[in-house]
């Protein structure tokens, strides 16, 4: 492998978010180094989505402070994630079900796009060049997810493990610096789980797309990760690589063992 | 580019490269091969292709490539891997297409046997599947790859990127101006252009070794029958591997100078083919099977008024649809009938197949239903059977325009001798044969007698408008017990041809009845179960529904009852029957790559079931183990139930 892990890009510092009196998160540090595969791991209930959430700008904790390139961010909107470099998948899948996988994934160039909305009804000079560009991306895109076949197919018509395969791409639309991934291989077999693990390493090596993953299945987060955070009751029991994470005895009490 | 009167010197077509040449000159603006990119059709005229065919000979030149050296081709059907072949034949190689979807081990035999030095696959996954074997083939000293997606990590220096390659090639064509051409005036019509392997049903593959004349009067009779100019339209979708593939998409293409078009992958197929709208085209019988299929599956699900259009329209073409195709005489109120049909139903029901534009489209490489062949006829699609062996360039009969018949597969093609050896084989003569099986002389001489007849293994007879209705194969055709002829593909052809049986393999040689091994077709019997309300879990579930069960066994009666009427196969009809556990797969060896049924194999895999079939048990356990894609083992078992079919007196015999 020539991909080579960089300094850190986003720090998590003493994050705690709290719903009323439900403690989500409490006092977590990681950080999170370019170029990497980064999972976070937990039971259900955990605090991995809040995590990523807490990344994304949805939430907004109490405490803690979130340096994403060298610079405290202070509240952050989804949307200003997103014009930073964020990118999300989301576990229930949010594509436009009637719209096709084209389209769909041309949403997410949406930021990109810069021309004003009359040009772009009328079609006209700036917007016509431009959306044949941002076509251009979309069909890389379309052929390095090889999803060619269902480029017109309503996503609401294809099945569960190909609309994940669209909702990567709608992200990867963005170009993102940071990709985060909720559940990517959630509900699929096991073929499919193969073809989206293949997916992730390719996005990971050819554009260096640092990936925030947080996932279930632990064969998958171990084999595919270069470090792995566990949360168990929203706080954090476990930091490494897989081989470090796998062997500690609070992990395994927490969430490899028995004992749920 | 290299001045015309570089090409001068070339004179005679009779070498492919010679033929690109040509097309070259006369018309360099036409286009000669498309290929979807990023959602765009892109075209290389002739002038692209000869142009790029020059920069890969020389640059297979430039690394060592010599005459005579063999240069394997291995992947889907992409523009560089057909240039390629030019190239290699440019040099005085020999181009060696292989199927791309054969696992690693399956490819080591032929790559050993063909002693390839050089490779050309497609993509990562064929790069590693030969780096996977390459301990095993010290011959192979060179692995071109034409998409470089996912190669950035590998740095063996015996792996070069297709560009690169041309790259060289244009480095040493500058070098050496007359190189090249030097190389294409010494190519002989008598070389041989391209080495095809059997599918191996039987034992291991042999290389089966065409020359160009050969390819080109097969590619020239083909042309003369159907007066195809250069400016038909082809998919190329089927294996480079296969001869058919070879003669429509290589052969046919270059001799007639007509576009191949190249879909964007396996899967877009049908899309491509109705954005590209061929006017010329093949397909193995399972897909016309599978596309009529789909209609009607979807017909099933449209509303009342269209269902009711469709079937009235659709009978009105099976009235007359066939006869005006072939320019029969019709009455006048059919042909008004007919006419309207083709605006409300037949029109756009060829627009969404793809087929508008067809003006020959063939089948060929198993027998095709009836019904299913007069289905496309009636619609206006003149689709016709071709009969040919890899030994032959798939070029014995071919059926001509106006004598289109289901059940024969056309009369002798142009220059082709066909004669019936006395034990009912068909044996063809002419100048499409073979000149050999590669290092094979005990395999030639077997197959070519001393006549210099071909021996296809293949029974059939020449029906009485001179053309040829093929059976069998000769060593299937068996005997029952009681002396009746037993012909097992005949029977199984006559089931398949129902949508709900994919796949049927039919025993009763030297036994006292025939019984048979079905297997569903799970899109047609899922859609029927589902309209049912029969709930199902995967093939083998699905397989074992009693519901199921009695469909086949309808199916099955049909057949014993038109069996019943021909005294030649009557005692063929088949007693009992099972549906098997799992669909028959190559990946377990039971089907070859080209998804011919290994009779052998199965019978011997599946004995304790055959056992329990002539033995009368009413049910038998089994457990299989199957392998899966990416190579890994499972295991499927059921509970197999035994039914009984009706079998019905021989029609004449009893009155």
């Amino acid at each position: 492998m020539s991909r080579k892990i960089g300094d850190v890009i986003l720090d998590l510092q003493n994050i705690s978010l709290r719903f009323g009196g439900v403690n989500a998160l409490t006092d977590i540090s990681f950080d999170v180094r370019e170029h990497e595969v980064r999972a976070i791991i937990g039971p259900n209930g955990a605090g991995k989505s809040s995590m990523l959430n807490v990344i994304n700008g949805v939430y907004h904790p109490q405490d803690g402070k979130i340096m994403y390139r060298g610079k405290e961010r202070k509240k952050m909107e989804p949307h200003m994630a997103a014009s930073t470099g964020i990118a999300r998948t989301f576990q229930n899948i949010a594509l436009f079900k009637g719209m096709s996988v084209l389209d769909n994934i041309m949403t997410g160039r949406n930021l990109k796009i810069k021309s004003n909305l009359l040009l772009q009804a009328l079609w006209l000079g700036p917007a016509q060049k431009e959306e044949i560009e941002h076509r251009k991306k979309v069909e890389e895109i379309i052929d390095f997810l090889e999803i060619q076949h269902i480029r017109k197919t309503p996503v609401g018509r294809l099945p569960y493990g190909l609309q994940k395969r669209v909702d990567l791409g709608r992200a990867l639309a963005m170009e993102p610096q940071i990709l985060l991934l909720d559940e990517p291989m959630a509900g699929m077999n096991v073929e499919e789980k193969q073809d989206m693990c293949r997916f992730i390493l390719d996005v990971n090596d050819q554009f260096g797309t640092t990936i925030v993953l947080i996932e279930h299945d632990m064969g998958v987060v171990m084999d595919i990760s270069d470090r792995v955070v566990v949360l168990d009751y929203g706080k954090k029991i476990g930091d490494g690589v897989p081989d470090e994470v796998r062997a500690s005895p609070e992990v395994i009490k927490a969430y490899l063992g028995a004992g749920h | 580019m290299p001045t015309q009167a570089n090409y001068a010197a070339l004179d005679g077509l009779h070498t492919f490269p010679r033929l690109i040449l040509h097309h070259a000159i006369t018309r360099p603006d036409a286009p000669a091969i498309r290929e979807k990119s990023l959602g765009i059709w892109q075209t290389w005229t002739w002038s692209d292709v000869a142009d790029r065919v020059r920069a890969l000979a020389c640059g297979l030149s430039a690394l060592g490539f010599k005459r005579g050296d063999n240069l394997a081709i291995i992947g889907d059907n992409r523009p560089h891997l057909y240039m390629m072949m030019a190239a290699a034949q440019s040099v005085g190689g020999v181009p060696v297409p292989l199927y791309q979807d054969a696992v690693a081990g399956e490819m080591l035999f032929v790559l050993q046997d063909a002693e390839v030095r050089f490779a050309l696959v497609e993509d990562q996954e064929q790069v590693d599947k030969l780096l996977e074997i390459k301990d095993q083939l010290p011959a192979l000293e060179h692995i071109v790859y034409d998409d470089p997606r996912g190669m950035r990590h590998y740095t063996q220096t015996f792996l070069h990127d297709v560009h690169e390659l041309m790259e060289m090639g244009r480095i040493h064509d500058r070098n050496h101006p007359d190189f090249l051409n030097g190389e294409i005036e010494q190519g002989h019509f008598d070389d041989v252009s391209v080495m095809l392997y059997t599918s191996g049903t039987t034992g291991k593959p042999k290389g089966v070794c065409q020359t160009h004349a050969s390819f080109i009067a097969a590619a020239r009779g083909g042309i003369e029958v159907d007066r195809l100019t250069a400016d038909e339209d082809i998919l190329s979708y089927l294996p480079m591997a296969w001869v058919g593939d070879h003669l429509f998409s290589f052969a046919q293409a270059t001799v007639a100078g007509f576009t191949i078009n190249c879909p964007e992958s396996g899967e877009t197929v049908m899309t491509d083919l109705r954005e590209i709208g061929p006017t010329y085209y093949f397909a193995p019988p399972r897909v016309f099977e599978g596309l009529l299929t789909s209609v009607m599956i979807r017909m099933e699900d449209a509303g009342k008024i269209k269902q009711k259009l469709f079937h009235h329209f659709m009978a009105v073409a099976k009235r007359c649809g066939a006869d005006i195709l072939d320019g029969k005489p019709v009455s006048g109120a059919d042909r008004l009938q007919y006419w309207l049909g083709n605006l409300l139903i037949y029109g756009p029901l060829r627009n969404v197949l793809g087929m508008n534009r067809i003006r020959v489209a063939y089948t060929a490489g198993a027998a095709i239903g009836p019904e299913l062949f007069s289905f496309y006829r009636s619609i206006g699609i003149n689709l016709k059977q071709l009969y040919g062996q890899t030994e032959t360039c798939a070029y014995v009969c071919l059926q001509p325009d106006g004598h289109v018949k289901s059940d024969t597969v056309g009369a002798p093609a142009p220059g082709v001798e066909i004669k019936i050896a006395d034990n009912g084989e068909v044996l063809v003569k002419g100048p499409m044969l073979l000149k050999g099986y590669y290092k094979r002389p005990d395999a030639t001489a077997e197959s070519i007698n001393a006549d210099g007849y071909f021996l296809t293994g293949d029974a059939g007879f020449l029906d009485a408008d001179g053309q040829l209705k093929i059976i069998d194969r000769a060593k299937d055709v068996g005997k029952l017990s009681n002396g009746g002829m037993f012909a097992p593909n005949y029977i199984e052809n006559k089931l398949k041809f129902f949508q709900f049986i994919k796949e049927a393999v039919c025993f009763g040689s030297n036994r006292d009845m025939v019984c048979a091994f079905i297997n569903i077709d799970v899109g047609a019997v899922g859609n029927w179960a589902e309209r049912r309300g029969i709930a199902y879990a995967g093939y083998t579930d699905l397989a074992t529904k009693p519901q199921v069960l009695e469909l086949i066994r309808e199916c099955l009666e049909e057949v014993n009852e038109a069996l019943a009427g021909d005294v030649m196969v009557a005692d063929s009809q088949v007693h009992r029957f099972l549906v098997l556990h799992k669909e028959l797969d190559p990946d377990d060896d039971e089907l070859t790559r080209t998804r011919k049924v290994r009779r052998n194999f199965v019978s011997d895999k599946y004995k304790v079931l055959i056992d329990a079939l002539y033995e009368g048990k009413a049910s038998q356990f089994i457990e299989t183990e199957v392998k899966f894609e990416d190579g890994r083992r499972g295991k499927v078992s059921a509970d197999l139930k035994i039914v009984d079919a009706r079998t019905f007196p021989v029609a004449g015999k009893t009155a």
